[in-house]
């Protein structure tokens, strides 16, 4: 799925992060592509490498112990892993801007809201100081924030949660981004508010032709916006195809396991279906599939080797043995493994 | 039966900070306006309400981590409004808080077992129970003991999430106050902690308060399901009864907006006009007369008062939610 016209596209992307008590592979061999103005979701258990991947793509990685130690990174061609921090520095926040996960982390907790947002946005932009403080309120408007004139002046913990995520959002907005990578940015808002800014992130990628990488737990937000979806396992891509076929033909006993779990608005009290287990010690994988120790279907196969991602439809990747040799063998499979999903 | 907790007419309002030169009086967010309710020993009772609401303002002030405003709050019997000191300290074991900001809750400087076995040291429990419990507990939220001599910075966020519940749960407290518990958990994780939380509840009586705005979420796992609205409840009752024949304007909306996991479905909502007035100014009458679809003359100079609606004692407050007498 790799494209001349892709915005970004991450090559065989490798972060290790090398700690005391061994070699933490948080991110191992993730290849994807996004187009300018496309949504690309990713999503997967906690731990999987989600966040990593996206502070690799930034230079945001914590050296010591983090080290991306291959792979490439390119953005309107370039490679952004040859780039100097000063560079760095400044295609952040103009060109490529990021949600964090944990707003209060990011946001400086002795600064007003004001005072943050107004210096970013004359960082970046040519404005007045007159003019980024318009900006600012205008975006918190947008983002949902009640009398913003006010409440501008607030320090960061004198917002609610919600209100905080809202506010990073319309940092990261500020300077019309080409590229948005958005990690979990909706976790902390209601489904009206969370509705209003899926919104406004659609709005910006019809005008401005911004593309969008999403991270995210919620499908409920994958089915929404995202156009084609990684699903990410122990560091890994274990399925990535465009939205519709995950939902409708999802492959993975992992993307399978995911959609089981998910409550549902109409049942009530039942014990939630989670996958059984524990998520992988990522400094010690297994030989084999690293999702084996887990896996219904998992065969003898599956603990001597590590499947890789394969093509198993036109824009359909799954890496699994159940799907190798795909197209002969598909369907069956993909019976035995919904059948015997619902018993 | 005695509830475990009573809430009465319980405000919190907070100064706005900062405001320009001119405005001379003061202006008060008021972050939590006059809620009441209580909750049964061993219940989940689920508040739900879109962000900034005041939600999590209202979860610390029972905790009085917030010194409240006004109100009266009433635990087992006892009225705690002006517990202080060690009163307060030996309660604050009983009610626990699991916070929704899991990076800002963690002390970055200690590793994992020290984080878990703090609140243990604190109440001077023996060095083998603490241990005891520290495996069984990181066990439980899906952590390894390789985890123990980590540091938060090392863990990703949903990770993160599952320490601080662990946390909590350290000193086997009778009321939780889960602030938004799930919210950045990945749903297969999400089961884990939701199912975890049930099952503690059965096994150690727990009674929980459950502040999320996940409304499936809320609805898994509540006995009975406060609606919040720019600081006042709208709307109480079985959680099932609340979910099918919702009497509030507002619950209706909310209901009606939740996403589906499912990409060809056809989304049927309500959705809200205009924005949600500031807790600063709330529109005088009803609350949400701003938005409602159904308001009329009356909504806008008379506040509804919360009445029951139906025989089973949901309880809503609008003019026109049909009054039921029992
Ligand atoms: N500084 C670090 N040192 C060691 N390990 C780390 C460090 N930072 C992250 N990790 C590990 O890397 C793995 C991937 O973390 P990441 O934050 O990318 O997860 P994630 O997929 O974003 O999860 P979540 O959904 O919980 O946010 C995790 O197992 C985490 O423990
Ligand atoms: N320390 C404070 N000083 C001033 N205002 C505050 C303070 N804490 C909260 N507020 C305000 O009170 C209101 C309610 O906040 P609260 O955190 O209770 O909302 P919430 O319902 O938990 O929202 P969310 O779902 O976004 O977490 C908000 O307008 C918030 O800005
Ligand atoms: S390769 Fe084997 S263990 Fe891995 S997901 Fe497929 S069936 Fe399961
Ligand atoms: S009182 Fe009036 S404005 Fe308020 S919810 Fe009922 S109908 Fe709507
Ligand atoms: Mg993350
Ligand atoms: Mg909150």
């Amino acid at each position: 799925m790799q494209n001349d016209s892709s915005l970004l596209e991450v090559r065989n992307l490798h972060t290790h992060f090398f700690t005391k008590s061994g070699v933490v592979k948080a991110v191992d061999g993730v290849d994807f592509s996004v187009k300018p103005g496309e949504t690309l979701g990713i999503v997967g258990e906690s731990g999987s490498g989600k966040s990593i991947t996206a502070l690799s793509i930034l230079g945001l990685i914590p050296s010591p112990p983090g080290r991306i130690v291959d792979g490439e990174v390119l953005f309107k061609g370039d490679n952004l892993l040859k780039k100097s921090p000063k560079e760095m520095r400044s295609i952040r926040g103009k060109e490529i801007a990021m949600v964090f996960q944990d707003p209060m982390t990011s946001l400086n907790p002795v600064l007003t809201v004001e005072k943050q947002m107004v210096e970013t946005i004359l960082t970046h932009e040519k404005l007045t100081r007159k003019q980024a403080f318009a900006r600012a309120l205008e975006l918190l408007d947008l983002v949902g924030i009640p009398d913003a004139k006010n409440r501008i002046h607030n320090y960061p913990h004198e917002f609610s949660g919600g209100m905080r995520q809202r506010v990073m959002i319309a940092i990261a907005l500020s300077c019309n981004p080409s590229l948005l990578i958005a990690d979990e940015p909706t976790t902390a808002l209601d489904v009206t508010i969370q509705a209003q800014i899926l919104e406004l992130f659609k709005k910006m990628q019809k005008e401005l032709d911004m593309a969008i990488v999403m991270i995210t737990h919620d499908l409920g937000v994958v089915a929404e916006v995202c156009d084609r979806v990684m699903v990410m396992y122990a560091g890994k891509p274990a399925e990535y195809t465009e939205t519709t076929k995950l939902f409708d033909n999802g492959k993975h006993p992992y993307t399978l396991g995911l959609m089981h779990s998910i409550p549902k608005i109409t049942e009530k009290r039942q014990k939630l279906e989670a996958i059984t287990g524990m998520p992988p010690d990522l400094r010690s994988l297994p030989i084999g599939c690293s999702f084996a120790p887990r896996c219904k279907y998992a065969m003898e196969s599956c603990l001597e080797s590590d499947p890789l991602l394969k093509n198993v439809a036109d824009g359909h990747a799954v890496r699994c043995f159940l799907h190798d040799d795909a197209f002969s063998k598909e369907e069956s499979f993909n019976e035995t493994i919904i059948g015997s999903e619902k018993s | 039966m005695r509830p475990l907790l009573e809430v009465k007419n319980l405000k919190k309002h907070f100064p706005i900070k900062g405001t320009s030169l001119f405005s001379r009086n003061k202006e008060m967010v008021k972050a939590v306006d006059g809620i009441s309710f209580s909750i049964k020993h061993g219940e989940t009772l689920g508040l739900v309400g879109e962000s900034g609401c005041g939600k999590s303002t209202a979860g610390r002030s029972i905790l009085k981590l917030t010194e409240p405003t006004e109100g009266q709050l009433i635990y087992k019997g006892e009225d705690i409004t002006t517990f202080r000191g060690e009163r307060m300290r030996k309660l604050r074991k009983e009610m626990q808080l699991i916070f929704q900001d899991p990076y800002a809750s963690l002390n970055p400087r200690k590793t994992i077992e020290q984080i878990i076995t703090e609140p243990m040291k604190i109440f001077e429990i023996e060095k083998a129970t603490r241990t005891e419990k520290l495996n069984r507990l990181l066990d439980v939220v899906g952590l390894s003991s390789y985890h123990k001599s980590r540091y938060p910075h090392e863990f990703s966020g949903g990770q993160r999430q599952r320490i601080g519940i662990a946390r909590s749960l350290a000193l086997n407290p009778e009321l939780v106050i889960c602030d938004e518990p799930v919210s950045a958990l990945d749903v297969s994780i999400q089961a884990q902690v939701i199912n975890l939380l049930e099952e503690l509840q059965e096994e150690f009586k727990l009674t929980y308060l459950f502040i999320a705005h996940d409304l499936s979420v809320i609805h898994h796992i509540s006995d009975r399901v406060a609606v919040m609205y720019l600081g006042e409840l709208v709307e109480i009752g079985d959680a099932v009864e609340v979910y099918e024949s919702p009497k509030h304007p507002y619950t209706q909306a909310l209901l009606s907006a939740v996403p589906k996991a499912n990409p060809h479905q056809e989304k049927e909502r309500i959705i809200l006009k205009g924005d949600l007035p500031s807790p600063a100014n709330p529109p005088k009458g009803c609350k949400f007369h701003t938005r409602c679809p159904f308001a009329e003359a009356i909504c806008r100079s008379e506040k509804p008062n919360m009445k029951q609606v139906s025989l089973s004692g949901q309880m809503a407050a609008c003019h026109f939610a049909k009054e039921v007498m029992n």
